[in-house]
């Protein structure tokens, strides 16, 4: 029987095999072929490894950056917040006193550690990749086996740089046909996650197919595998195909001359072999798919755009029932209220999950030329500061401030509410991040996820609204101002 | 780590599903750069409301959570397994676990006992009908006991093995060395490395 794609990977990386069965039986031991670091999840791991005596083995096979604790406002100045910046600064000591690479903030290349190491062709198919964060799922869009990890393991990680893993089951996530316009990636795996649930993909490595999938760029991949981790997986991956060597070719740690056609010739065999067999297959219809947005505190609470709230009553689980109507109470919701009539103070653009330039660029395109609901406030804070700069060559930063928006520095901002950009009690938020948890975004504050184009278009109407909802821009070709 | 055998102590129904780690303890508690200390943060916003069930007596003792399906969800933070190893914490049941939480349980001998939902039901029952009602959490026999309620748990064998003897992790793999040497001479050289940085 043939293999999938997760076994493959994980096949490449074992460096002893388990001991079987027995009670005291270890499991697969795998390399860990990157390991990327950043401020909130390392300062106790570090600690670990000096209090041991113990050295950080492959410092060249790490790299750190600064993302969820540092300001998107006056970068240049010093961390108001004492503890803040006393985090990174502890991040700086340890990477200068264990070797490594550390992009800080005010480099080109810091920014929310999912952004930083696709953008430096750091991330590569076939690897495996871990980070004491839970989105580093992003990373499987390359086909990497790709997990987020707790301190403890980081600091296994650190002095190993192997961890020690039981077995996934596998599962095919089926994704055929067509979006429609004003449809994206977003949507697609908020119908995922709606459809399996938090917990439905707990134990498994999700792989996401079909012609839906392989029509999506590598930034669109990204926003998918990123969510995994909501829909309970270890991890999600695509196989690479030619979309994603066109991204990686010429990026700065991408192999070159013949080391990237060794390289390619080994990803060429990264796909799922014909007879493989799943132990689970989801499918779901990219031709009827509608925009998805988020109306409770998990993010498997989630319908269409066009549909009503819930009712506590249409779930037959007494589980979910009881969950639906304390999501109901918190978000300051009633059942049956058409998601469109909801009114939100706050639009923020941002976090690993919607980002990148393609995200800015696709809500750029619904704003250009509107006008913002006066009554909201809208956050674009881009996902690294080399994204920044980019967007700023394509004049993408005064499209937003034209429209009214605030333009930020890189960083994880508002998608978790640990630096100063945070909800205030009872506020409400169409969010392109990846959680509506009870105060995520600042304690009290009602979260909705939303896909860019979304977000940019409920900025513009001041409530959830999708692009088709907007009335023509008045002047759409004339103000547009393409890249050089 | 502290060697797990059996624990006794008072148990707290938690009555609720998917309590993800932003629940069990808030970002803004993230930026603290030690281990310990955050038994004030254990569910922060949760604890401002006076009917939670860790502000009342006995619960406020207890040191047997026991929850919903799906505890733990969301973020990787270790920091939710400090803060309630913290508090007083010594086990955590629930129907369904979060992975990355479950493995981060392990590492810091917090018990993650998988139970039956059905049981769970009927132990929730005995804790708020009796408050105050003691929980037995057996890890040699894989049992819980609360009342006339006995019923198994699951639990990975090589984390349960590790939790009896105390045992550290990284001092196991330490011990394949070897082969973690043996592997690295294997990688293709095409497999890239953060050192030197090359930026664009």
């Amino acid at each position: 029987m043939g293999k999938t794609l997760a076994e493959k990977v994980w096949d490449a990386h074992v460096v002893r095999k388990g001991d079987g069965d027995g009670a005291s039986a270890q499991p697969d031991l795998l390399f860990i072929d990157l390991h990327l670091v950043h401020e909130v999840t390392s300062p106790q791991a570090f600690e670990g490894l000096r209090l041991a005596g113990r050295k950080l083995r492959r410092p060249d096979l790490t790299i750190a950056t600064e993302d969820h604790n540092t300001p998107t406002l006056d970068i240049d100045k010093p961390i108001a917040d004492l503890t803040s910046r006393t985090q990174i600064q502890t991040l700086r000591n340890n990477c200068a006193e264990f070797g490594v690479r550390l992009h800080s903030l005010g480099d080109a290349e810091q920014g929310i550690v999912h952004v930083v190491g696709p953008q430096l062709g750091l991330t590569q198919p076939g690897m495996t990749i871990v980070c004491g964060d839970s989105h580093t799922s992003t990373h499987g869009a390359f086909g990497a086996m790709a997990m987020g990890i707790g301190t403890s393991e980081v600091e296994h990680v650190m002095a190993t740089q192997t961890l020690s893993l039981k077995p996934f089951k596998t599962m095919a996530v089926n994704v055929e046909g067509t979006l429609r316009p004003g449809v994206s990636a977003k949507d697609i795996i908020l119908a995922v996650i709606a459809k399996i649930g938090t917990g439905g993909g707990q134990g498994y490595v999700l792989e996401y197919r079909g012609s839906a999938i392989r029509a999506l760029s590598m930034e669109a991949r990204m926003t998918i595998c990123n969510m995994s981790i909501e829909a309970g997986a270890r991890a999600g991956m695509v196989a690479p195909d030619q979309t994603t060597y066109d991204y990686m070719l010429g990026r700065p740690h991408a192999p070159e001359g013949a080391e990237w056609d060794a390289a390619v010739e080994y990803w060429n065999t990264l796909r799922t072999d014909d007879d493989a067999v799943f132990d689970v297959e989801v499918d779901l219809d990219a031709d009827t798919l509608e925009p998805f947005v988020t109306w409770g505190t998990n993010p498997g609470q989630g319908v269409s755009l066009s549909q009503a709230v819930p009712s506590p009553g249409d779930f037959g689980d007494e589980n979910a029932k009881a969950a639906a109507e304390r999501a109901l109470q918190y978000m300051g919701l009633e059942a049956g209220t058409p998601m469109k009539d909801i009114r939100v103070d706050t639009v923020f653009l941002g976090s690993c999950t919607n980002s990148r330039m393609e995200d800015l660029r696709a809500a750029a395109d619904i704003i250009r030329g509107r006008t913002k609901d006066p009554n909201v406030r809208m956050l674009v804070v881009p996902g690294s500061a080399r994204v920044r700069l980019e967007a700023e060559a394509e004049g993408l930063d005064k499209v937003f401030k034209d429209f009214g928006a605030e333009w930020r520095f890189a960083g994880c901002s508002m998608c978790l509410g640990m630096n100063p950009d945070q909800l205030e009690v009872g506020e409400r938020c169409a969010s392109t991040s990846n959680r509506n948890f009870e105060g995520r975004q600042g304690k009290g504050g009602r979260t909705h996820l939303v896909s860019p184009v979304v977000a940019a278009a409920t900025a513009v109407r001041g409530t959830l609204s999708s692009p088709s909802d907007l009335e023509p821009a008045p002047e759409p070709a004339a103000i547009r101002i393409d890249a050089a | 780590m502290e060697k797990f055998t059996k624990h006794t102590g008072i148990g707290v129904p938690l009555r609720q599903s998917n309590v993800d780690t932003d629940q069990i303890i808030p970002a803004v508690y993230l930026k603290r750069i030690t281990r310990t200390g955050f038994e004030d943060a254990l569910f922060s916003a949760w604890r401002k409301d006076s009917s939670f069930i860790l502000n009342q007596e006995p619960y406020s003792a207890g040191s047997v959570l026991v929850a919903g399906p799906d505890f733990g969800t969301g973020s990787s933070r270790e920091h939710a397994v400090w803060a309630l190893k913290d508090y007083g914490f010594k086990a955590v049941l629930s129907s369904r676990f979060a992975d990355i939480f479950r493995g981060n349980s392990g590492k810091q001998g917090l018990l993650a006992a998988q139970v039956a939902q059905d049981d769970i039901e009927l132990i929730w029952k005995e804790l708020e009908n009796a408050p105050g009602t003691e929980v037995t959490v057996d890890l040699e026999s894989k049992t819980v006991v609360c009342g006339n309620i006995v019923a198994p748990f699951e639990i990975d064998d090589y984390t349960r093995w590790r939790l009896l003897e105390g045992l550290d992790d990284i001092g196991l793999t330490l011990q394949h060395e070897a082969d973690i040497t043996a592997y690295e001479a294997t990688r293709p050289s095409f497999k890239p490395k953060t050192l030197p940085a090359k930026v664009s």
